[in-house]
């Protein structure tokens, strides 16, 4: 996606990351084009974070080739900073101060002037619907809250990229969606987002293109659409038995599917047709207690390329 | 993207250090009363000590050969440890707090903001909190008829000096600090220094080693600097007491720098 009319935003080539022995980071490539919005998903230890981390110019590159705004972190991190919004995995917000309060230190620190500072604080709060809590202190607000406002304070330097580490972790589904939202305007301003996640709903909502991270390593590269059709089938043939009835002779399924992936609870079968190798599996008197036919998704990418769920 | 060096100039660690000094006057503006209890603290010492039991003491003869009331003889000393256990309040504590769990820094850390200046700022603002009580103990000395020299005014800068020297030493120490238990090993230290300094008895009460092992201690070497000044007894050896501090100060500050960036940039 990145041309060379439009050089990449990041650009990382045999980066890694270790912390003494242990590599957390293992030699990846990949590049962020102008006003996408890139993701990072994998389980938990798989390295987004130290990755994330690296790009925002807190944590000193071990080895290869990191440029961000075509800058080198280790040299000019305080520019690259300047020009970024970061949205922490743990919240870091000022608990000292007030919900407005946070914003206006924080667009202190980029160098705005107090006006500046309150005008934006202003605005930002309405952006997040937190008006209404502009003198509150921070620690009596919800989960969803203290992220919007975590949002709203990476937002106060008007960054032209934006890191969100698991911006959803940890949110209702409700608090999850306004945040959805929120993130989708911020992309159709233009704002490019790097976001990592373990869910791959997220994945599908929010990014353009994303890897596939597991175990330190990049294993797979693509939009949502092509890692599907790549990795998976069409549609997957979901089925769950009662404890005991589990077929114990997995050959009974020989034919049906292009793959089978027989998991403690359930079996699930790829095959662009679902619905046809239910049939052809009925007629052969496979009886399982629940049925289901559904498109394949991120989740069926990752346990095709790693054997694993992404959430254990 | 090459234009991207025009929107954000070149940058100076340590520049930005006023911003943290920013935040936390925006905190203590709710919470000014810890700044009046910083000034009370060594008031009341020197009632107390000064007066209660300078009224037991009786006068003081100093090495002039001339001699001064155990409440002019003391306050300096009273000064000097009470600019001492600002510092060391400041930069400890608090700094944990921020360090380990509001983790403050972190969230300047990912704005155009150094660990420097990180560093700066909080020592600055230590020394800021530091100069105010200096100033409301000289107040309060000439209230009460203490003031003996003209050239106590250079005590002022004397206590900044002090408390940077112990605030730097003391944030330092503080990014070892793993748990709240091991504050009191700061203790074990700060206790003995606020007692056995010279602070309350001239130092020539010690014999031989001791005096010397006192006299290179840091909080001696402050209140021999502050006394000389409030007592007019001024020689050269106080180039010497501004030396050790600063040089205390300044090593304090470069660890301090280095222990935030293996701490917060991993
Ligand atoms: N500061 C650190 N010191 C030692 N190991 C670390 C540190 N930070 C992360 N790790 C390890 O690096 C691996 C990757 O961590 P992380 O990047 O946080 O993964 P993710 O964000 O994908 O969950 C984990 O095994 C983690 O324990
Ligand atoms: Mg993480």
């Amino acid at each position: 996606m990145a041309t060379s009319s439009e050089p990449a935003l990041i650009h990382a080539r045999g980066l890694t990351k270790r912390f003494g022995a242990f590599t957390a980071v293992d030699a990846v490539d990949f590049d962020v084009a102008p006003g996408e919005s890139f993701g990072f998903l994998g389980p938990n230890g798989a390295g987004k974070t130290s990755t994330v981390r690296m790009i925002g110019c807190v944590s000193p590159v071990t080895e290869g080739v990191l440029t961000v705004l075509g800058l080198d972190p280790a040299a000019d991190s305080s520019r690259i900073k300047s020009r970024i919004g970061v949205v922490p995995q743990q919240d870091t917000l000022d608990m000292e101060l007030t919900v407005r309060e946070n914003l206006v230190i924080y667009g202190r620190y980029f160098d705005l002037s107090r006006r500046e500072a309150g005008r934006r604080a202003d605005e930002l709060l309405e952006f997040v619907q937190l008006g209404e809590r502009a003198k509150s202190q921070v620690e009596p607000l919800s989960g969803g809250m203290k992220r919007r406002l975590t949002i709203a304070r990476s937002l106060i330097n008007e960054p032209s990229l934006l890191l969100l580490d698991e911006p959803t972790t940890g949110l209702d589904p409700q608090a999850r969606h306004l945040l959805w939202d929120r993130l989708y305007r911020l992309k159709q301003r233009g704002v490019t987002l790097v976001l990592t996640t373990h869910f791959m709903d997220e994945a599908e909502q929010l990014c353009d293109r994303l890897v596939v991270m597991d175990k330190a390593k990049i294993v797979a590269v693509g939009s949502p659409r092509e890692l599907i059709e790549q990795y998976s089938t069409r549609e997957v043939l979901e089925l769950r038995f009662p404890a005991d009835a589990a077929p114990t002779d997995g050959s009974i399924f020989d034919g049906v599917a292009s793959r089978v992936e027989q998991l403690p609870d359930r079996v699930l079968l790829y095959a662009d047709d679902g619905e046809a190798a239910a049939v052809v599996l009925h007629e052969r008197g496979v009886r399982p207690e629940t049925s289901l036919v559904r498109r394949s998704s991120l989740e069926d990418v990752f346990l095709r390329l790693t054997g694993r769920s992404l959430i254990e | 993207m090459t234009s991207l060096s025009t929107i954000a100039p070149a940058y100076q660690p340590g520049t930005r250090a006023a911003r943290l000094i920013e935040r936390n006057v925006m905190v203590y503006r709710r919470t000014w009363i810890m700044l009046v209890s910083g000034f009370f603290e060594p008031v009341f010492y020197l009632l107390a000590i000064g007066f209660g039991i300078g009224g037991l003491v009786g006068p003081i003869l100093l090495p002039s050969g001339e001699h001064v009331s155990y409440a002019v003889f003391v306050a300096p000393g009273l000064l000097a440890s009470s600019a001492m256990n600002g510092a060391i309040y400041d930069s400890t504590f608090n700094i944990f707090f921020k360090l380990r769990y509001a983790k403050t820094y972190d969230a300047m850390l990912s704005t155009p903001m150094a660990v420097t200046d990180v560093a700066v700022g909080e020592i600055a603002w230590a020394l800021i909190r530091g100069t105010m009580y200096a100033v409301g103990f000289l107040v309060a000395m000439a209230f009460l008829g203490l003031i003996k020299s003209p050239l106590i005014v250079f005590a002022i800068p004397g206590a900044m000096l002090i408390g940077f020297a112990f605030a730097a030493v003391g944030m330092a120490a503080t990014t070892w600090v793993r748990r709240w238990t091991d504050f009191d090993w700061i203790f074990v230290v700060t206790l003995p220094l606020f007692l056995f300094s010279a602070t309350f008895y001239p130092i020539t009460v010690y014999p031989e080693p001791l005096r010397t092992f006192v006299s290179l201690t840091p909080l001696t070497q402050g209140v021999e600097l502050l006394r000389s000044l409030a007592l007019g007894t001024v020689g050269p050896d106080i180039l010497v007491h501004i030396a050790y501090l600063l040089v205390m100060g300044l090593v304090g500050l470069v660890v301090v720098d280095r222990r935030l960036a293996r701490l917060l940039l991993k």
